[in-house]
């Protein structure tokens, strides 16, 4: 008797909390930083002008690791969100739980396969079936300049990594801090990525950390680009450990800096200091990395829901590839459009070079997921260089030793 | 569940009434205990079993789904205990957990004992000076880790103030260095909680019967000696909330590393339990993550029961 | 149980006491440190921080991070600042405090007043429950949480604090009650009193200040938990320390420290408000119990 009545208790409450998902979409995220969450939020306002409401789920912390254990906690417990903010490989590893809705038939009404790079579809769609929506690609073979340091030194933008060896020396003699960096894994890994694609080349770069092959791993050419971050860490200034990004990019803005290397996101605080791209800063891609790409993108995948896919959801997903919600977000964001088929020019110089490079680099073939920011290999992998990569950058490994780290590392994440 | 017994004793009472109430008073203390060791066991014990389990399989990104992302999974024995030993990671965070433990856990016992005994020699002013050693322990590390790591900071914090005060060779760089980095973790660490334990100390101390103490000054100790011989013996009950409390907090070091150093430079701060959450949720390697929780927890009952054998005997 | 007293009888000379009084202020400096960067960091614009001045006095002093971090910072999608996270904080501690303290205090009764076989054994397994690292429990807690259709509710949430609190708050109350006469005790019995009669009319009355040194170590333990908070509260339910977190981690976007500080205070107020409240009676509650075996 009591059984079955704790029973049906719980199975009202099961009723009256589907009921209240139907009108409603929740989403687990981790934008909560003012001007990506502003962003966030034209997307609320579209889904209730819609008459759909939005349960906010803001879990931040570590890059999404924070959000990806509420998820797993909540996938556990059997009640996952209707939507939840992801990155490349995490995407695919829920896909191949079959724990994602398929959204074939609006990716279909709406052509998102025409217009969304190829090299991005890898991380949308399991199986042929897309089961997440993108926002955006940021971009992280970025180089970010003070202009009028720059300038002071007569150095002009440097397109090799000869020419960048030159400037740095030029602002080493001059008494600035050539490069500003953060000592944070995550850090050293994004350069760490564009160094390995200025010094190995496209094919390099994708046989080493998309293919993981080990010969590549263990070249040569591997060892020459641990020589070049060392070359990079000895040409900071000494607190770089530990320091955050925004303060390595303030660095840049004060002058007290040359160059940063960073993701595109590093635009927002030149912005936020109401600085003016070409005039304060300038924006380049990473010496060498010219004609490449390396991304990363934001993407919500959408949980499944009982085998369909709800109106709510799908209005959803719809609305997070409108060109308006895409061009309104990537303005704040500092990325560019998931798609390749909007209207840029409501964005600032950077961002328009972006799209430019986006889209070239998309139809050549050079569009490559970014390793440092688990585009290019599953989370394990990702974290085994990331602690190869630091160890060395802060003078544990020489460079030999570094490069057998790396294939070990992999290998035993694997 | 075991609730259930009572009313059914009830409906059955043909016995007196009064040999029914001392039954029940007989059981009374076994039922209102059996809730809290019902919960532990489920929640605690059960969730070992859990863990344990766990790390005999391959789990990835949920439980008990295997590598290859069926809901299926297999069991792979000691595979993921090899692994963990053949980290170096995991080896630089247990060598971390013993400097920063050890340390910890006596540097806070010290100060904390320190400043109680000093305190107890009717300072003037002790009611403002206790909550200021008190606060650290209310605030949570998301945020003061942030404020460490600034004044810590060389070109920011501490050494940065003294070189534009006018000492120009002062250098104080411990959180950039690798080999020093931990240390600055225990100092925050110490901060957060040295007060704490000083208020248990001290509490102990004012519970010291005054007579031997004068008794004992009679026969002509010395301050010293009677903190030796006579108090600090007396405070043994003290010592024991002190290290559970201060090994239970040294165990749990997560937010602080997290928050602080972000487990660098490079891997110099890792401790178990930040590696153990890396691997579970960052990584997607939870049969690995599971291992290593299953050592922590070997370590801390291969520490903590013969310690408390030893203290729960003594007081039967 | 010895009546508090700050009488000692240890005597000190003049120049020790100066040492004392340096040492002492020196420890307090100590512990100011952190609360100095915060405090002065919260007062002054994020430009004079990023500008490298983190340790000086502001320049331009300001009370805007404060109103900031309060009602309009952006913790979600919407900018409400911390002030509606405050009450669903309140309405998961209080339960949850409440509960394990009166759980702890039948415990601690039960295990010291009503010796039974292995009690001891009883105790050392309810102990260890403190040392268990919450990362480990998570996932198979989402699944009980799951089975018991809790998920996402600040009922769980609750639960899941008791569940943890109980270690804790059954070895303060076992200390302080071991120390308490048996003899009152055995003699209540005799006169007829029963379990509960004994506990409510003997033991509670003087459990004043073991009880004062349980609820701040439960409430300062759950008002900064955030693993949990994050995980089992329901979005719109979500506690101040996920709401602060929210506030002050952001991978990508402007940094605002100021605004971050103040909200780390205003975070922590409750606490510090107990703290410096209830401090007097902790150091008593201490004294009359945990520490004496």
């Amino acid at each position: 008797m009591m059984m079955k009545s704790l029973k049906m208790t719980v199975a009202a409450l099961a009723l009256s909390a589907g009921a209240a998902q139907a009108a409603d979409v929740e989403v687990l995220h981790w934008w909560t930083s003012g001007g990506e969450a502003a962003a966030l939020n034209v997307l609320k306002q579209d889904l209730e002008g819609q008459g759909i409401g939005w349960q906010d789920m803001p879990v931040a912390g570590g890059g999404g690791t924070e959000a990806m254990t509420v998820l797993r906690a909540r996938v556990t417990a059997g009640d996952p969100p209707t939507a939840v903010q992801a990155l490349g490989f995490d995407i695919l590893d829920w896909g191949n739980q079959g724990a994602l809705a398929n959204l074939n038939e609006l990716a279909a009404k709406e052509g998102w396969d025409d217009v969304v790079p190829e090299a991005l579809q890898a991380f949308a769609k399991v199986d042929g079936k897309w089961i997440s929506a993108p926002v955006n690609v940021h971009s992280t073979n970025w180089v970010w300049a003070n202009k009028s340091v720059l300038d002071a030194n007569g150095i002009a933008v440097p397109t090799t990594w000869d020419e960048f060896t030159a400037a740095v020396e030029t602002l080493k003699a001059a008494g600035v801090t050539p490069i500003a960096h953060g000592g944070q894994a995550w850090q050293d890994a994004t350069v760490f990525d564009a160094v390995v694609m200025s010094t190995g080349g496209a094919d390099f770069y994708k046989a080493a950390f998309v293919d993981l092959d080990e010969d590549a791993l263990g070249s040569d050419t591997m060892k020459e680009a641990f020589d070049r971050m060392a070359y990079i860490r000895a040409n900071v200034d000494e607190n770089f450990s530990g320091r955050d990004w925004n303060l390595a990019t303030a660095m840049v803005i004060n002058g007290e800096a040359g160059f940063q290397m960073m993701g595109d996101w590093a635009k927002g605080e030149f912005l936020n200091a109401g600085k003016v791209p070409g005039e304060d800063f300038l924006c380049f891609r990473f010496p060498g990395t010219g004609d490449t790409v390396t991304f990363n993108a934001d993407q919500f995948m959408m949980f499944d829901q009982g085998g369909t896919v709800s109106s709510e959801q799908a209005a959803l997903a719809s609305a997070i590839l409108s060109p308006s919600f895409q061009i309104a977000f990537n303005k704040v964001k500092g990325s560019v459009p998931a798609r390749t088929d909007v209207d840029g020019s409501d964005l600032d110089a950077c961002g328009q070079q972006g799209m430019k490079d986006l889209a070239a680099a998309a139809s050549s073939g050079k569009l490559f997921g970014s390793m440092a920011h688990g585009h290019a290999a599953p989370a394990a992998v990702k974290n085994a260089v990331y602690d190869v990569v630091t160890a060395h950058f802060n003078g544990e490994y020489d460079s030999a030793t570094a490069v057998q780290e790396l294939v070990d590392a992999v290998s035993i994440a694997q | 569940m075991a609730m259930a017994d009572v009313p059914r004793g009830q409906t059955k009472a043909s016995a007196p009434e009064k040999d029914f109430r001392t039954k029940l008073q007989e059981w009374l203390p076994k039922l209102v205990l059996s809730p809290s060791l019902a919960l532990v066991a489920i929640f605690v014990y059960g969730f070992i079993a859990f863990t344990i389990y766990l790390s005999f399989t391959d789990s990835r990104i949920l439980p008990f789904v295997g590598a290859d992302g069926q809901p299926t999974y297999d069991l792979i024995g000691f595979a993921n205990y090899e692994k963990l030993f053949k980290l170096s990671h995991w080896e630089i965070a247990l060598t971390n957990m013993a400097v920063f433990a050890g340390l910890y856990i006596v540097v806070c016992t010290a100060i904390g004992l320190m400043l109680a005994i000093f305190l107890d020699q009717k300072i003037r002013g002790e009611g403002m000076l206790r909550p200021l050693y008190l606060y650290p322990m209310a605030l949570s590390f998301i945020v003061t880790g942030t404020a460490w790591k600034w004044f810590l900071d060389p070109g920011i914090g501490l050494e940065n103030i003294m070189i534009s005060w006018g000492w120009e060779s002062f250098t104080f760089d411990w959180i950039k260095n690798r080999d020093y980095a931990i240390y600055t973790v225990v100092l925050a660490a110490v901060w957060q909680t040295s007060g704490f334990v000083m208020a248990m100390f001290l509490a102990g101390l004012r519970g010291i019967d005054n007579e031997i103490l004068k008794a004992a000054q009679m026969d002509g100790a010395s301050n010293w000696n009677l903190y030796r011989r006579i108090i600090i013996p007396q405070l043994r009950p003290a010592f024991l909330s002190a290290f559970v409390i201060l090994s239970h907090l040294a165990i749990k070091t997560f937010d602080l590393v997290i928050a602080m150093t972000g487990g660098g430079p490079g891997r110099a701060t890792e401790l178990p339990a930040t590696f153990m959450y890396s691997y579970t949720f960052g990584r997607n390697q939870m049969g690995i993550g599971a291992s290593s929780a299953v050592i922590m927890l070997m370590t801390i009952a291969a520490i903590m029961i013969p310690y408390l054998y030893a203290e729960l005997r003594e007081k039967k | 149980m010895a009546v508090a007293s700050s009488d000692t009888a240890i005597r000190t000379g003049r120049v020790t006491r100066t040492f004392l009084y340096l040492v002492l202020l020196l420890f307090a400096l100590f512990y100011m440190l952190p609360l100095y960067v915060m405090l002065v960091n919260s007062v002054k614009p994020l430009s004079e921080i990023t500008g490298g001045g983190m340790m000086s006095l502001p320049q331009t002093w300001t009370v805007e991070p404060w109103t900031k971090a309060w009602n309009t910072a952006q913790i979600g999608v919407e900018s409400t600042g911390l002030a509606p996270y405050f009450w669903n904080s309140i309405k998961m501690v209080v339960p949850a405090v409440a509960i394990s303290t009166i759980l702890g205090a039948l415990n601690g009764y039960v295990l010291t007043k009503w010796r039974f076989k292995y009690d001891t054994i009883l105790f050392g397994l309810m102990l260890f429950a403190c040392f268990i690292p919450f990362q480990m429990v998570l996932i198979p807690m989402a699944t009980v949480l799951g089975k018991l259709g809790l998920a996402g509710t600040t009922t769980g949430l609750v639960l899941v604090h008791v569940v943890y609190g109980i270690g804790f708050s059954t070895l303060y109350f076992r200390n302080y009650y071991a120390a308490f006469p048996t003899e009152l005790v055995r003699a209540a019995q005799i006169d007829g009193a029963g379990f509960f009669q004994i506990f409510w009319r003997i033991l509670l009355p003087s459990s004043g200040p073991i009880t004062v040194v349980c609820v701040i170590w439960q409430f300062t333990n759950i008002w900064n938990d955030f693993l949990f908070g994050a995980s089992f509260a329901a979005g719109n339910a979500q506690p101040m320390t996920v709401a602060l977190n929210n506030l002050v981690q952001s991978s990508t976007g402007v940094k605002e420290y100021n605004v971050h500080f103040a909200g780390a205070i205003l975070a922590a107020l409750p606490t510090l408000l107990v703290y410096i409240v209830a401090g007097r009676y902790f150091v008593r509650g201490l004294m009359a119990g945990s520490v004496k075996g």
